[in-house]
């Protein structure tokens, strides 16, 4: 590997980054402003997730991906090459095995462990930003914790739906403090936060990162009369048979059967590998993708 | 009884230029001050820097705080004022596009200022909201509407609610009849004396219409060039004006 530096970036970006992700970690859920850099994918793809990997990253990690929880879409698969191409780093599909786990919109189902980093892919880190536009006034919200607003947008959900309808990038309160935009994670994994794992969060575009460290104490907003709740659809998967996990949503035909199963699908490969058997589900195969 | 505002010397430059210079004048409770003026003629400035939004370049502006009594409002420290914005102040917009948030519903631009001081309550927020809609005569099917889908004098009654739903002590006002047509501006001049009433509100209305600080306000500021030309009670000043200018401006207002 001759052509590239490792992982891509170059040692001063790298340096770069790591400053902010240091920052970052030392004030949880501040938005810390980094120079992102071009990188070869669109805006939008995971360059900021692609950025920090690429900062954290070391030889001897092992490297996972996934979008929307599966390991085997267009995107995670594309980033998986890439560091597989440019710092030669071992990958996996199994969350377990993983030290450095890339995510794009969820948390995997299995609880992560402290000697396990994970990368989100940001695309808005701001979490006021559809309700206050200016970005000075905002910063200045956030330093003032004049979070008042972020009540506002739930107050709406409730009054236009009879509950807090937002079931995704649900804002969340850190170590009550700042208040942060956990990514576009559906609300089920938000108690998730919570966790063993580093995690941090990368946006390239909008050239933002921010950190949570372990065991961080990270609260979903909401009312006294209408509490935060995780939700998922009311089914069992249709492969594995997990009631725990969250689950996609597939139309099937044209009749428009539906179909559930888990988003995660390491998750429901190892459950099935183990033996669970959905009511749609074929005892599992080794080698029969 | 002590003022509950006191404008000390309070200057504001603009380059070479003269904002508004020298203005001194005391506030007491309940009082309710206008300051008119053609246009610029350094009202608005001296009304901003009074309520924060902008910094005045010398002066001091008083106010009587609930927790620490007398504070220079300009040099206490930039949270501490934009608290005094959200609980004790109230301003109003001439423009309600101004001072409401466009894309958020009548109750919840009403109960903005409440979340913003704590409530975490759905129930009581929006029971609040329907009280004070009610109180500036919105009807109450109208809490989940935007304010885009109101009339001009319903959206200034509903940033006249959103004001005033967490009790301030000072409301200030920036033309709040402008643009109205006259029956509308009829309507909320009767609404805001109701509220200043029964409230007890002190207010300075800033406006270049004689005849709504006539029904409005207790005294009266004539600004010309930034400088303040007359004060005195409304009805002197207006009756029996002493400044020139004061006599010009109140013989160019149109008979019917």
């Amino acid at each position: 590997m001759t052509d590239y530096n490792f992982a891509y970036l170059d040692e001063q970006t790298k340096r770069m980054i790591r400053r902010a992700i240091l920052k970052g970690l030392a004030i949880p859920g501040y938005q810390v402003p980094f120079a992102s850099r071009e990188m070869p994918m669109p805006y939008g793809w995971g360059t900021g997730g692609v950025q920090v990997s690429a900062a954290v990253m070391t030889a001897s990690d092992v490297f996972k991906v996934i979008d929307q929880g599966a390991d085997d879409t267009t995107n995670a698969v594309s980033i998986r090459r890439f560091f597989e191409r440019t710092a030669g780093v071992e990958t996996t599909e199994a969350t377990s095995d993983a030290t450095v786990i890339q995510t794009r919109h969820r948390i995997p189902e299995e609880p992560l462990t402290d000697d396990q980093i994970l990368v989100y892919q940001v695309p808005i880190p701001e979490p006021l930003r559809f309700l206050e536009p200016s970005e000075v006034e905002t910063r200045k919200m956030h330093a003032l914790e004049e979070y008042g607003l972020m009540h506002v947008k739930l107050y709406e959900d409730i009054s236009a739906h009879g509950a807090i309808a937002t079931a995704y990038a649900y804002p969340v309160e850190v170590e009550g403090r700042y208040v942060m935009d956990p990514s576009p994670i559906p609300k089920f994994d938000n108690p998730k936060l919570s966790m063993a794992a580093i995690q941090l969060f990368g946006a390239g575009r909008e050239q933002r990162i921010y950190a949570l460290p372990p065991y961080t104490r990270v609260v979903s907003l909401g009312f006294d009369d209408y509490p935060f709740e995780a939700s998922k659809a009311e089914h069992a998967c249709a492969l594995c048979g997990a009631t725990d996990s969250y689950l996609d949503e597939l139309i099937v035909d044209d009749a428009g059967t539906r179909m559930f199963m888990c988003s995660d699908t390491d998750y429901c490969q190892s459950r099935r590998a183990a033996g669970h058997v959905g009511a749609q589900g074929t005892p599992f195969k080794e080698d029969a993708a | 009884m002590s003022p509950l505002l006191q404008v000390d010397g309070l200057s504001k430059f603009y380059g070479q230029r003269i904002g508004c210079a020298e203005v001194s004048f005391d506030l007491y409770p309940g009082e309710v001050m206008g300051i008119v003026g053609e246009s610029g003629s350094g009202k608005s400035t001296l009304l901003n820097c009074m309520a924060g939004h902008l910094p005045p370049d010398a002066g001091r502006v008083m106010f009587d705080t609930r927790a620490d009594g007398m504070r220079d409002t300009v040099t206490m420290s930039e949270p501490e004022r934009r608290m005094l914005g959200r609980t004790d102040w109230a301003f109003v917009h001439q423009h309600a596009r101004d001072g409401l948030r466009m894309n958020v519903s009548a109750g919840g631009n009403v109960g903005e200022r409440l979340m913003a001081v704590g409530a975490r309550h759905y129930g009581d927020i929006r029971a609040q909201a329907i009280d004070w809609l009610g109180r500036v005569e919105i009807a109450e099917d109208r809490i989940d509407d935007r304010p885009r889908q109101f009339s001009g004098g319903m959206q200034q009654r509903l940033q006249i609610a959103r004001n005033l739903v967490t009790g301030p002590r000072l409301v200030f006002m920036d033309e709040p009849t402008g643009g109205l047509d006259v029956s509308v501006q009829a309507r909320l001049l009767d609404l805001l004396r109701g509220l200043v009433r029964e409230m007890g509100l002190s207010a300075i209305i800033v406006t270049h219409d004689l005849a709504v600080v006539r029904l409005l306000a207790d005294r009266l500021m004539v600004m010309k060039d930034g400088h303040v030309v007359e004060t005195g009670l409304t009805d002197q000043v207006l009756d029996d004006p002493q400044h020139a200018y004061s006599q010009l401006l109140v013989s160019s207002v149109l008979q019917v």
